[in-house]
């Protein structure tokens, strides 16, 4: 709501802050998923634990992280499959 | 029981020390019992900001490691009956001192004093660890840079992951002419990207060097705009609620709106 009346408001300054802000934006998602090292890997416990109602996969094999671009963070995920269930009880008969 | 604040940034350079003179001889002003703890120990700064200089015999290292009782290295302030400061050990290096030393020296002040000010060094090592192994709550101060901001963001982790909660922003050195400008981020893209709560906003202030070259804290004068918003940020400290001063707003809603209705030019 308040985004909304600034925007009508008045136009943000083209200045550099928003420079600023979309670089700092970029930056603390790598900080603060580097700082603290159990955010990785709670979330890949996490992936396994969901992922496994529906296959089997290479817990082992399983990798996680962030790749950094010019403009954008991704979370990548390479997840082996060795198996999938057979989900008999969702299908409709 | 007095309360035991740290004042922290991360990045070197962005006004802890200037914040500890100020917020605490602004507490002393309001009549509390005040002491401040320089813990940047071989870079010593708080006692020539302070304009106490002269007065050091003891220092925090002859404290911890008993060379002195802690009454005799505390020194009186110049102005005010209830403010003390303990000064940073000048010769010795930040091993000297260890976070259980800053946790006893603490709970001893805290039965004395209303407000114990630690001013922490720059940095994530030693001595960051001992400023804030005694503090309770935690002040951390930035600039309006990018630098400053993300290291903000680490300190506040490391806090948090240190049980030190909700730690409170102080945006130091903002010029209301470039955030007008769009050429420096505003207070509300710094709380929006920190996530903390906002203790008070300084602006950039030729007088913070007049005062630093008298050794006469800029909270006690009356025209100085860096020495407003430290009296309100001690006053807020005490739990008083008290607005953001007006070139704190410059670019809020509230003066978009002003403009847009012509109140304002
Ligand atoms: N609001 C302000 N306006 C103008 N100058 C300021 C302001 N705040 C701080 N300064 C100046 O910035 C310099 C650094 O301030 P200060 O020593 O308080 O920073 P610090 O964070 O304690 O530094 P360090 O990390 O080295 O301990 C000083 O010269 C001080 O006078
Ligand atoms: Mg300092």
């Amino acid at each position: 709501m308040i985004d909304f009346l600034k925007s009508i408001l008045g136009r943000e300054p083209a200045g550099s802050k928003n420079l600023a802000k979309e670089r700092l934006r970029l930056v603390l998602v790598h900080d603060r998923a580097t700082v603290s090292p159990h955010l990785l890997e709670s979330l890949k416990e996490d992936l396994i634990k969901v992922i496994s109602n529906y296959m089997e996969i290479d817990r082992e094999a399983l990798d996680v992280q962030l790749n950094r671009d010019d403009d954008s963070v991704a979370l990548v995920a390479n997840i082996p499959v060795l198996k999938m269930k057979r989900t008999y009880q969702d299908a409709q008969v | 029981m007095g309360e035991v604040i740290v004042i922290t940034s991360g990045k070197g350079g962005v006004g802890k020390t200037t914040t500890t003179a100020n917020i605490g001889t602004g507490l002393a002003a309001l009549g509390y019992k005040v002491v401040l703890i320089d813990t940047d120990i071989g870079l010593r700064n708080l006692d020539v900001v302070m304009g106490l200089e002269n007065r050091i015999v003891y220092d925090l290292v002859d404290v911890t490691q008993g060379h002195c009782r802690l009454k005799q290295a505390l020194i009186k302030d110049k102005r005010f009956d209830g403010l003390f400061l303990l000064p940073a050990a000048q010769t010795k290096d930040k091993t000297a001192v260890n976070a259980e030393d800053m946790k006893k020296l603490c709970s001893e002040l805290e039965k004395e004093f209303d407000y114990i000010l630690i001013d922490c060094p720059a940095g994530i090592e030693q001595g960051f660890k001992n400023a804030i192994a005694g503090a309770q709550k935690a002040i951390i101060v930035t600039t309006p840079e990018v630098s400053a901001v993300r290291d903000a963001d680490r300190i506040i982790g490391l806090l948090e992951a240190n049980n030190l909660k909700s730690p409170r922003l102080i945006i130091n050195r903002i010029r209301p002419d470039m955030v007008k400008r769009g050429d420096m981020m505003n207070i509300d893209d710094m709380l929006d990207i920190l996530a903390i709560d906002l203790m008070g906003v300084v602006p950039d202030d030729e007088y913070i060097v007049v005062s630093t070259n008298k050794g006469e804290p800029a909270v006690l004068d009356m025209n100085s705009r860096a020495g407003q918003a430290y009296r309100n940020i001690a006053r807020r400290i005490t739990g008083e609620e008290v607005p953001l001063i007006n070139l704190e707003y410059e670019d809020g809603l509230l003066n978009k709106l002003k403009r847009l209705l012509g109140l304002k030019g």
